[in-house]
């Protein structure tokens, strides 16, 4: 090897390690920016009033998204308690019961789940549950007023409501359209759709056996839309799922097998070896995973527009809309209000907060993962 | 325990002390898949004695020790054929769950494995707080006795309640001995208890090894011939999955009827 071949290719190893370098230093540029970007445009609207008021009315300065930090807690509150139990338990079976087809199987869909786009989650529990539920009433036609269109319908509470009927609206498959296809007495159960910018009611003939049970449920329904906390709760929860599921799995295989097997050698049956062996020695990862998942989905924007939509005032009942930061910062940014945007701004930067606040809470609790409790 | 047993003439000790064996082994196969483990293995192991199992890597005698507690299971590929009697009850009896026997027949790994989110006392009681002992005096008591016989006590009674991996590998592994005494087994099998430690701390599991046959019968899988030799009354030889020979611990080390088991006890091979 020549001197001149050697110079060349210690060059060459130079090069390439400086190349890798700044490429490994561009993943922390981009949080720099985001977070000086966040701060010189946020913090001067963060104060007091911005995290106890409501939003005020257009055009009035001030105000705050207390409803919408107490809805991001709320939502991740209800995520959790779909999304925690179902995939810490989930990721327990894969990782300690061996039935290798459907393990791989559940695996694999678990990985493809993860990869979903989160808007497609949205649509998913939108259609599934927003949809059917955007029920305002159901009960007994009172009164039928042709002229105007107009059908009044009588609640089991007593309630009675009028509603338009647009001229195309399929009221009966057989009996045609119209409001004379729904006399008085007619059982009926009123939906909503858009027709342009106006409401439109539309009866229900044959709901499904799922449309039917949302709609019992619906009976306590004040929502006019169909948007609610519990729909936003759960489309957070069941992209939780997987997610919680895999680093279960993760973090029980890392549990040495030889506590495995010391504890059934003592006779401890399996389920209970697995509880208070296994999961205990894994606690610290689990709870690292289930906060990682948490901080995932406690920033998600496009699946709670489909579900939670959004609430400029306090939530009362989980059957109404609610709204979260996430959202907020969205509807803020794409309004016409300076006050507004730069509430967005001060949105973005609680959020992003929170969501490092969960991450080195985490880096913190799995420093000393491997480390026993103090004496 | 089963009393009424009829005396297996076939045992090496039992021809001079007369007493039952704890164990018998007949016609023991084991299959992992297609391999053939274990292979026609049969022994009768004698009551509150140390039986030492020998042989090189690979010749069965983990698996061996192992289809004593039915642990061998938990290898979903495995499959055996033949007969075990822990004093006279057959362990692979349809009635028998696995869990049962393994509340008989205590085990103590290579690797000393106490659980590391419990403390000292946790430790030792666990196999009867998680059986569902919930009397405190019960379990006070059985700590200290357990400790006792693991002779751990003195070492460890100013601080129970400490992490158990604060203690050292010794340490740890007597832990273990007496986490699996606590249940009160009738028989202890160990597999390689020592082979992870220094010198001394192996000393102290010998010395502990023979104290606990007065009340124990003991099981000890070793590749430590001078273990074998110094801490077990009889000796199996294993190799390549066949038992080849079986004898008082003495016989076996000095005048062996096998040239196999002459060559790898004098360490011509293994």
């Amino acid at each position: 090897m020549t001197a001149n071949n050697h110079r060349w290719r210690k060059a060459k190893n130079s090069f390439m390690q400086a190349l890798t370098m700044v490429c490994a230093v561009l993943v922390i540029l981009p949080l720099l920016l985001v977070f000086f970007h966040l701060v010189t445009q946020g913090a001067t609207s963060i104060n007091w009033a911005f995290f106890t008021q409501l939003p005020k009315p257009v055009g009035e300065v001030g105000g705050g998204v207390a409803n919408a930090i107490v809805g991001t807690f709320t939502l991740i509150v209800l995520a959790s308690l779909l999304g925690v139990p179902v995939g810490v338990l989930g990721g327990v079976f894969l990782s300690e019961y061996a039935y290798p087809r459907l393990n791989w199987w559940l695996r694999f869909t678990a990985d493809v789940i993860n990869g979903v786009p989160s808007i497609t989650w949205g649509m998913v529990v939108y259609g599934l549950i927003v949809v059917p539920i955007a029920v305002p009433f159901h009960g007994i036609v009172k009164s039928v007023d042709p002229e105007r269109h107009l059908v009044t319908v009588q609640n089991p509470a007593g309630n009675a409501r009028s509603f338009t009927i647009g001229p195309q609206t399929r009221w009966n498959l057989d009996a045609g359209t119209g409001v004379e296809s729904v006399p008085p007495g007619t059982a009926v159960i009123v939906a909503f759709h858009m027709d342009g910018s106006r409401q439109v009611a539309e009866q229900i003939n044959a709901p499904s056996a799922w449309r039917l049970a949302l709609l019992r449920l619906a009976a306590l329904h004040d929502s006019v839309s169909g948007f609610s906390t519990l729909a936003g709760g759960l489309v957070l929860g069941l992209m939780m799922i997987p997610l919680i599921m895999r680093t279960t799995e993760e973090v029980l295989q890392l549990v040495p097998s030889g506590y495995r097997e010391a504890a059934l050698a003592l006779g401890i049956a399996q389920w209970r070896m697995i509880a208070q062996i296994v999961v205990r020695t894994a606690t610290k990862g689990i709870v690292t995973g289930v906060l990682l998942a948490l901080a995932r989905v406690a920033g998600e924007t496009a699946p709670l527009l489909f579900t939670a939509f959004g609430n400029n005032y306090w939530t009362h009942k989980l059957t109404q809309p609610i709204d979260a930061l996430p959202l907020k910062i969205y509807n803020y940014a794409i309004s016409p209000y300076d006050d507004w945007h730069r509430q967005a701004w001060a949105g973005a930067l609680v959020l992003i907060l929170l969501v490092c606040t969960i991450n080195v809470g985490v880096r913190i609790l799995t420093r000393d993962r491997f480390s026993g409790r103090k004496p | 325990m089963a009393a009424i047993l009829k005396p297996m003439p076939n045992h090496p000790l039992d021809q001079k002390s007369g007493s039952s064996p704890a164990l018998t082994v007949r016609g023991l196969s084991i299959f992992f898949g297609t391999h053939e483990v274990l292979k026609k293995v049969d022994i009768d192991i004698a009551a509150r004695a140390v039986t030492a199992i020998i042989g090189p890597s690979g010749c069965g005698k983990s698996t061996f020790l192992r289809a004593i507690n039915r642990m061998h299971e938990l290898n979903p590929d495995a499959r055996m054929e033949g007969e075990i009697r822990l004093f006279g009850d057959n362990i692979y009896s349809r009635d028998v769950e696995a869990v049962m026997v393994r509340r008989r027949v205590g085990m103590v790994f290579q690797k000393s494995n106490p659980f590391p989110t419990m403390s000292i006392a946790e430790n030792v009681t666990v196999g009867l707080r998680l059986n569902g002992v919930r009397d405190r005096r019960i379990l006070t008591e059985r700590t200290e006795e357990s400790l006792r016989m693991a002779a751990l006590w003195d070492e460890v009674k100013d601080r129970l309640n400490d992490p158990a991996i604060s203690l050292s590998g010794g340490q740890q592994q007597r832990l273990c001995i007496a986490r699996a005494l606590a249940v009160q087994p009738e028989v202890l099998l160990m597999d390689e208890p020592a082979s992870a430690l220094d010198p001394l701390a192996t000393q102290k599991i010998e010395d502990l090894i023979i104290e606990l046959k007065k009340d124990y019968t003991i099981v000890i899988v070793t590749h430590n011939m001078q273990q074998a030799a110094r801490s077990s009354d009889a000796t199996a030889f294993f190799y390549l999955g066949e038992l080849v020979e079986y004898g008082p611990t003495t016989k076996i080390f000095t005048n062996p009827a096998q040239k196999r088991t002459e060559d790898y006890v004098t360490g011509r091979f293994g």
